[in-house]
């Protein structure tokens, strides 16, 4: 379709658009004590958004001379990213970290980073790709140092550009030599002149695909590519981390579904349920392994932590690690079971940062002895964090559960090939259980008990974890909707 | 009745409900609504047992519920004779427990709501008949399990709390994937019946990476069953446990959550995987050996009173994974010994329900002596029997029957095994009688050390056991003494069930030998 009449379909972005412009005036007019103000407009244009996208017609089709796809899936995704978006930025309004600064310029940064993760979970161009990545990453950078008198949120902001920079660099030598080898910057084309390529260019296929995944691993936070994830999501302000946790962990899960399963595998082949690699280029194999290394890595760091932020950043690169576990498969079920994750993980892992953000206001500190002895003083809050941190567990009746239940069924379900993978899976949700539950045993077990009880006063913070703790129980033993609503999206706009 | 079974499952949880409804000072308000929901609960258990068809082997009272139907999961209940007593033992167990835990002062509100939760993850995995329903209510257990030992136990807690909670999910992890493989191998279904039906034609011959399906599924189910039980040499988790946990939790692990491990064997591995039960009966006879002798070993090294009760559990579920490994003699190679696979597979779920009984009894008796004298030190007693005689009549009994003298259920259920597993293990069953010889000499020897001899002046006006103690005791001990001396009643109701276990076990097995 051309540039033209691709406007019609691209509503929602174009709503977001209006979003970003209006946050930035009405940025200009607000006072500083009144600047948090441009979070109504934000949440206003992210609603109007949503609607837009409901309204669509989501036949799967590509925009813009082939660049983005618009299909049930890119749809799926940009819902799970409003919601997260809409709900980081309730939560920081209740964050206290942030209340000395002005607010405004943050709130349009998070609704442009909205803006580049919707192309992110759409492109099939490497161009787009690039673009997009860039969009998202450098609206991170922004906000990873938002904190400007704290010194390890600038150290934070200073790491990620440079990793970033690094990282991206090396993807787009890769995504170049996958034009040189195949003539072209979309998806299919590249993936019909690769089928016909011969076995003299595997080295430069294999080269270009590791290439790739430096910089697709590093928005994900894959191990060896995530050695920026622990200080730039202690550094942060926290909302920024529990955003970078969810949202740009699910746009670039969407971006390497799309990527791999449409490049290097034909989605027309085989049965309707899984289909075939287009030629003998080991990539399953290499995620798989990067996949087990990025768990086994996360869950290992992670229980050395004394900084429960910390810790939740090296878990979010665990989670990452099972996630990743149903990319190789190139099946239906893996494609339903990190989408069925991703949204077990919203609500668990926000939940989780809200309620770090809350207690480091109350008792002024993330470190696990400020848990000490907080379930009895505040059971509202022990009781929702010890559900989060189970839920994180993957222990049922929780989200968490159902989450890795499809990663695991899809898993298993691909054949023996992959069984080690599994094994190596449900081990890491053992040794995950330690530092989780440690979080519940400095809560409920060390400290003193205190008759003395305190429930949070603002509405909002329980409003929103609530809004957290609900589905993250319920979808544990009832998640039939999500299910329906995920095999829906499970159509991807698959070749011309 | 419609939905019995879901009644007795989820009444608990309603009893929860309205626990947390109360205010947190109204501490025996709570307590009594523990006790009539436990109550109610064990009545309709035993309602259970009086309409229940003991000459059908099949399941009943079968309850049916779609659930998640994009997955196959289905809510499915039912209860047959291999069931029924673990069941009763859980309600009975449960509803004395709240009696056991009535001076707890701490935390009373939430001692009971997780106490309440336990009851219903436990009464679950005994009634779910579709895999994922069972695989949900095991993992609902660990976690009032983790804090009820965590919170509530002794100076260790915290510690023995997570290493429960570790082992347990290591196990059940395993058993997960072992689950989904079926679910996948067997035409997608969690519905265990059908799971039966289907597992050993579709798993037969199916080889990953040059291992038999059969045994890779059999081996991840046997372990994360063999933990729960424990079989060595998992169960370093269960003498932490127990000597942390507060008594009445003592009394709920010992009594009923290790049975789970056995009745999961035998619900699962024995019906689905009846090939891998020839293949491992050896080895489980050894494993049974091992836990009968190493157990009993441990008990008597013991200077701690529960510890020495926390082995004699290893100790006494090595009989029973003697009396399974048993079942092998009624196939054909072995001579079609029918007798002896009812008497060693009937054995071993009696000496569950045995074990059940009576290691309640010993962890109640160890809970009354620490609440008391606040330690549990054999050598720190002497001469108790003139000092505590009510007691230490209590405490003969026991101890009498946990040794397996004629007369107590005990016995019955050891002999029966014994009798079962000569046959095909004779070398095992002359060897672990041994066993039998350490069982009586720790627990007189213990008791020498306790109750005869000089007496320790300290404990000269200790209290005498009470009226509340004596009536969580009595219903225990004449069951005992009960089932010791007419142990029919039990035997016949397991018995149509046993023979439909064995006779599955048997056919679906000679398949693969016949092959």
């Amino acid at each position: 379709m051309n540039n033209l009449n691709s406007l019609a379909f691209f509503w929602p972005e174009l709503i977001l658009s209006v979003t970003i412009l209006v946050a930035i005036i009405a940025d200009l007019i607000y006072l500083k004590k009144d600047s948090y103000k441009v979070a109504y407009w934000s949440l206003g244009g992210l609603f109007l958004t949503y609607f837009a996208i409901r309204l669509q017609d989501a036949t799967p089709t590509t925009l813009f001379m082939d660049t983005v796809a618009l299909d049930p899936f890119s749809q799926f995704f940009k819902i799970l990213i409003l919601l997260s978006t809409a709900i980081v930025i309730l939560i920081s309004f209740i964050s206290g970290e942030l209340k000395e600064y002005r607010l405004g310029e943050y709130f349009s940064i998070i609704t442009i980073m909205t803006f580049g993760l919707f192309l992110m979970v759409s492109s099939i161009d490497i161009l787009m790709v690039y673009l997009s990545i860039e969009i998202v990453s450098i609206m991170s950078f922004f906000l990873a140092g938002y904190l400007k008198r704290k010194s390890t949120s600038n150290e934070a902001s200073l790491k990620y550009v440079i990793y970033g920079a690094f990282s991206s660099g090396i993807m787009l030598y890769g995504l170049s030599l996958l034009f040189g080898l195949t003539g072209s910057t979309n998806f299919f084309e590249m993936q019909s002149a690769i089928a016909t390529l011969g076995p003299e260019s595997n080295l430069a296929l294999t080269l270009a695909t590791v290439f790739i995944l430096v910089g697709f691993g590093y928005k994900i936070s894959a191990v060896p590519f995530h050695f920026w994830t622990p200080d730039v999501y202690e550094g942060s302000p926290t909302t920024i981390t529990a955003y970078l946790s969810v949202a740009p962990k699910a746009a670039g899960f969407a971006l390497m579904i799309r990527f791999f399963n449409q490049v290097f595998g034909n989605m027309s082949t085989g049965t309707m349920e899984s289909w075939l690699s287009i030629n003998n280029l080991p990539w399953p194999e290499l995620i798989a392994v990067l996949s087990a290394a990025t768990m086994t890595l996360g869950n290992l760091v992670a229980i050395q932590q004394n900084n429960v932020k910390r810790m939740l950043a090296y878990s979010s690169i665990a989670h990452a690690g099972y996630m990743m576990m149903a990319l190789p498969l190139m099946s239906n079920s893996s494609i339903e079971g990190i989408m069925m994750y991703l949204i077990m993980y919203l609500f668990m892992n926000l939940g989780a940062f809200l309620v770090v953000i809350y207690v480091n206001d109350q008792i002024g500190g993330e470190e696990f002895s400020h848990f000490d002895g907080l379930g009895w003083k505040m059971p509202f809050i022990g009781i929702t964090m010890t559900l989060f941190m189970v839920a994180l567990t993957g222990l049922p009746p929780t989200a968490g559960f159902i989450g890795k239940f499809y990663i695991f069924a899809a898993v298993i379900e691909a054949g023996s090939k992959f069984y080690w993978l599994a094994f190596v899976g449900v081990i890491n949700s053992v040794i995950s259980l330690y530092y989780y539950i440690r979080v519940v045993t400095h809560m409920y077990l060390s400290g003193e008990r205190s008759d003395e009880i305190i429930n949070p006063s603002s509405k909002l913070t329980v409003a929103l974890l609530l809004v957290l703790a609900i589905p993250s129980f319920i979808f544990g033993w009832y998640f039939s909707p999500v299910a329906e609503w995920i095999s829906r999206s499970t159509i991807l706009f698959h070749g011309m | 009745m419609d939905h019995l079974l879901s009644w007795i499952i989820w009444l608990p949880i309603i009893g929860m409900g309205i626990i947390t409804l109360i205010p947190r000072d109204r501490s025996n308000l709570i307590k009594q609504t523990a006790a009539l929901v436990s109550g109610l609960q064990l009545m309709l258990t035993i309602y259970l047992w009086r309409i229940f068809d003991a000459s059908n082997g099949n399941l009943q009272f079968m309850e049916r519920a779609e659930w998640i139907p994009s997955f196959n999961i289905t809510y499915i209940l039912g209860v047959d004779g291999l069931s029924l007593p673990m069941v009763f033992l859980m309600a009975l167990i449960g509803f004395i427990g709240i009696f056991v835990s009535w001076n707890i002062t701490n935390a009373v509100k939430g001692y009971f709501a997780l106490f309440l939760l336990l009851n219903t993850g436990v009464m679950g995995v005994f009634l779910a008949l579709d895999f994922f329903l069972f695989y949900i209510f095991w993992e609902v257990m660990l976690l009032p399990m983790y804090f009820l030992i965590g919170m509530w136990g002794g100076p260790q807690r915290e510690y023995a709390a997570i290493k429960f909670f570790i082992y347990t999910l290591s196990g059940s992890v395993l058993m997960l994937i072992a689950i989904l493989a079926l679910y996948f191998t067997c035409g997608n279904t969690f519905d265990m019946l059908l799971l039966m039906e289907r597992a050993p034609v579709a798993l037969n011959g199916m080889l990953w990476w040059g291992m038999s399906a059969i045994k890779v599924i059999w081996v991840l189910l046997f372990i994360g069953f063999a933990i729960k039980v424990p079989v060595f040499p998992f169960h370093t988790w269960l003498p932490l446990a127990h000597v942390e946990a507060p008594t009445a939790i003592s009394v709920i692990l010992a009594g009923v959550l290790l049975k789970l491990g056995v009745y999961g064997m035998l619900r699962i591995n024995y019906t689905m995987l009846p090939d891998g039960v020839f293949w491992f009966a050896g080895a489980l006879a050894v494993l049974g050996l091992i836990n009968v002798i190493w157990g009993a070993m441990c008990a008597l090294a013991q200077k701690d009173l529960k510890k020495l009760v926390a082995y004699s559990s290893v100790n006494h579920m090595g009989y029973t994974l003697l009396g399974m490994a048993a079942v092998i003699a009624a196939s054909e190679m072995n001579g079609s010994n029918l007798i002896s696979a009812q008497a060693g597979l009937g054995g071993a779920v009696f000496q569950m329900f045995n074990h059940g009984t009576i290691s309640a009894m010993l962890f109640i008796l160890v809970g009354v002596i620490y609440d008391r004298a606040h330690h549990r030190d054999i050598e720190g007693f002497g001469g108790l029997a003139t000092q505590m005689p009510i007691y230490t009549a209590f405490v003969a009994v026991a101890f009498f029957a946990g040794l397996g003298l004629p007369g107590f259920s005990g016995f019955v259920s050891e002999a029966m095994i014994f009798i079962g597993a000569f046959p095909v293990f004779k070398a095992i069953v002359i060897i672990s009688t041994l066993g039998i010889l350490l069982n009586a000499a720790y627990f007189l020897w213990a008791f020498q050390r306790m109750f005869f001899g000089p007496a320790n002046e300290k404990y000269n006006d200790i209290p005498e056991i009470n009226r509340r103690e004596v009536l969580t005791l009595i219903p225990l001990a004449v069951i005992t003494l009960v089932l010791g001396v007419y142990p029919r009643p039990f035997l016949d109701l397991i018995a149509a069930t046993l023979n439909v276990l064995i006779d599955s076990v048997v056919s679906f097995g000679g398949l693969a030998v016949a092959m």
